[in-house]
């Protein structure tokens, strides 16, 4: 062991740096900060966990399947297998990066050595710090959709070609963003809610089924030969991404009215950020 | 603003109950507690484990929610100034809660960034306090795979980075190896020194004698005593201890001795005797002899000069539980 803070004199580190700026922005923008460092250092094997099921998917199905001269998962005459499965894909790659991207350093934080202190202690309100948390990780669902828009566009056998164009860029940027947001938010609440071992169970028994639930290999509204089905979907959260995108990129899909996944997707994101900065803050203050 | 006058930790009354949680009833941790650290000293909560000195640290770091009472650091309340608390305090916690997604300089680093240094200022203070510290061959370990007591200079160097008015402690040696301990106190010695208030939780009676200005004993959510070090050994019936263990049940004439100038008390339990005089003198060799004289031998014996130990065991009457 080298030299210590044990001599007679103060050494000048001892003393304090100069006033500290600390405004909440600065802070919130230091957080932030912290979490693109995260983020920069672990982005291959975050994302390529992100990768992996979408592009396997579309892999089997818009190419390999096609090849085989399966090809039946489309109706002749009607858009590809793969116009459909891109806004599905897209939706339900941005709403599980979202909440694994905040659970799983939760469930850390929380739980093991309480680490999450190292942030409380930072000048900010709690409620602040959650809110923070649900920014950081809708970022990175953001980031893990717009990754897989070109495995979808461009993996697939000749003639599979999914038929996209941007048809309401604002419907679309909304349906990304709040769509992040809302999974960020859901996922913060589940992730307070919830201990770690419950938190295996979710994702086998919550997060799979509504992956394939989620609206995102067919759209709603063939589900009308399946009425309990299509009502039961209402339940999921990722129908309405789903259907959204379908909205924006695939227009000529059936998909649901604006109005209806608009309202599900801002008051979702709001009922569920409101819901998780309460849980949060309750688990962080003793 | 605050003066330099006002305290650095003052509470009154404070208390915290922990709301029943399934089968476990509500644990009442803290049971009204009156606290006053003055600046620039070397403040200690010395208790066994359990005592509720944790649950305070907490509720002066803003953590822990008190449930009762009142709570000032640096003149501002707990509960409605936490941000401005928070900028002001320096918290090293018991378990190591570093950032594992960072190295050990990136944890300084964001630290200082956090309280509104750029990111500049924020790399080269953390590389100045890490050469302070012997940290620097460390700076790009990760925070969970350096030893012990360097995770806990990190903590310490981490908890200095914005200059805190008053930097909290809570059980900063428990677990470390006495090598380590000492070096751990010499650094805090040196902060002392450079004029740092500091407020510490320990276990370790010895810790609280060789760091801390003012002492406040707890147990049970409870101040038995506090005051400054010499005034706790020299207050309150404060006396050596004697402790003598027989193989049999002790004749009535030990209890004579309490009668005698300069002793205190004589608790008898069974085969113990435990006297506590002011003027120990030959009082062990006696306690040795009335067994003699009764046909009853002498398993062991032990006495203690007055320290923070005896001072316990006068409070409670119960052997210190570390």
């Amino acid at each position: 062991m080298t030299a210590t803070a044990g001599g007679r004199t103060a050494p000048a580190a001892l003393a304090p740096p100069a006033p500290a700026r600390a405004t909440l922005p600065r802070t919130f923008a230091a957080m932030m900060a912290r979490e693109a460092r995260v983020m920069r250092k672990n982005f291959v094997s975050t994302f390529v966990r992100v990768l992996v099921q979408p592009v396997m998917f579309v892999f089997v199905f818009a190419y390999v399947l096609p090849k085989l001269g399966g090809g039946a998962m489309a109706v002749p005459g009607g858009p590809t297998f793969s116009t459909i499965l891109l806004p599905g894909l897209v939706g339900s790659s941005i709403i599980m990066q979202a909440m694994m991207a905040v659970i799983f350093p939760l469930m850390m934080e929380l739980n093991w050595q309480k680490s999450i202190t190292d942030r409380a202690l930072a000048p900010v309100p709690i409620p602040l710090l959650a809110v923070q948390k649900i920014i950081a990780a809708a970022v990175q669902g953001l980031i893990g959709g717009l990754l897989v828009f070109p495995a979808v566009l461009f993996i697939h056998a000749e003639g599979e070609a999914p038929s996209v164009h941007v048809a309401d860029w604002p419907v679309l940027i909304l349906v990304m963003v709040a769509g992040s947001l809302m999974s960020a938010a859901g996922g913060l609440l589940l992730g307070t809610l919830l201990n770690p071992q419950k938190v295996q169970v979710l994702f086998g028994m919550v997060l799979l089924p509504m992956t394939m639930l989620g609206c995102v290999y067919y759209p709603w509204s063939a589900l009308d030969g399946i009425r309990w089905l299509q009502v039961a979907s209402l339940f999921n959260p990722l129908v309405y991404v789903s259907e959204g995108l379908r909205s924006a990129l695939t227009p000529d899909v059936p998909h649901m009215p604006a109005w209806a996944f608009l309202l599900a997707i801002v008051g979702g994101t709001v009922l569920l950020t409101w819901a998780a900065t309460r849980t949060f803050t309750k688990r962080v203050l003793t | 603003m605050t003066g330099p006058s006002e305290a650095a930790v003052r509470t009154a009354g404070l208390e915290k109950t922990y709301p029943p949680s399934g089968p476990r009833p509500a644990v009442p941790a803290v049971r009204g507690i009156d606290l006053d650290g003055p600046r620039g000293e070397f403040f200690g909560l010395l208790g066994p484990n359990g005592a509720g000195k944790s649950t305070t640290i907490g509720m002066l770091t803003t953590l822990v929610v008190p449930t009762g009472g009142s709570a000032r650091v640096c003149g501002l309340d707990v509960v409605r100034d936490a941000v401005e608390i928070k900028r002001r305090i320096g918290v090293v916690s018991q378990s190591n809660t570093l950032d594992s997604d960072l190295t050990v300089a990136e944890n300084l680093e964001f630290r200082g960034r956090y309280f509104g240094l750029t990111a500049r200022e924020a790399r080269a203070r953390a590389a100045e306090l890490l050469e302070l510290f012997g940290l620097t061959e460390q700076r790009g370990g990760n925070p969970f795979e350096i030893s012990g007591g360097q995770a806990k200079r990190v903590m310490i160097c981490r908890a200095l980075m914005h200059g805190p008015e008053v930097l909290f402690l809570d059980e900063p040696t428990a677990g470390l190896d006495p090598q380590t301990r000492t070096n751990l106190w010499e650094v805090l010695r040196g902060l002392q020194a450079a004029g740092q208030t500091i407020v510490l939780t320990t276990h370790y009676m010895e810790e609280a004698e060789a760091l801390c200005d003012r002492v406040a004993v707890v147990d049970h959510g409870e101040i038995l005593a506090s005051g400054t070090v010499d005034e706790l050994k020299s207050g309150a019936g404060a006396d050596t201890v004697i402790t003598v263990s027989y193989d049999a049940p002790v004749p009535d004439t030990i209890k004579a001795l309490a009668d005698r100038e300069g002793v205190g008390k004589v608790e008898i339990n069974d085969g113990q005797v435990r006297v506590f005089a002011a003027e120990p003198e030959g009082l062990l060799g006696e306690l040795v002899s009335i067994g003699a004289d009764a046909g009853i031998g002498v398993t062991d014996a032990s006495q203690l000069r007055p320290s923070l130990e005896t001072v316990f065991l006068t409070l409670t009457g119960r052997d210190y539980r570390e």
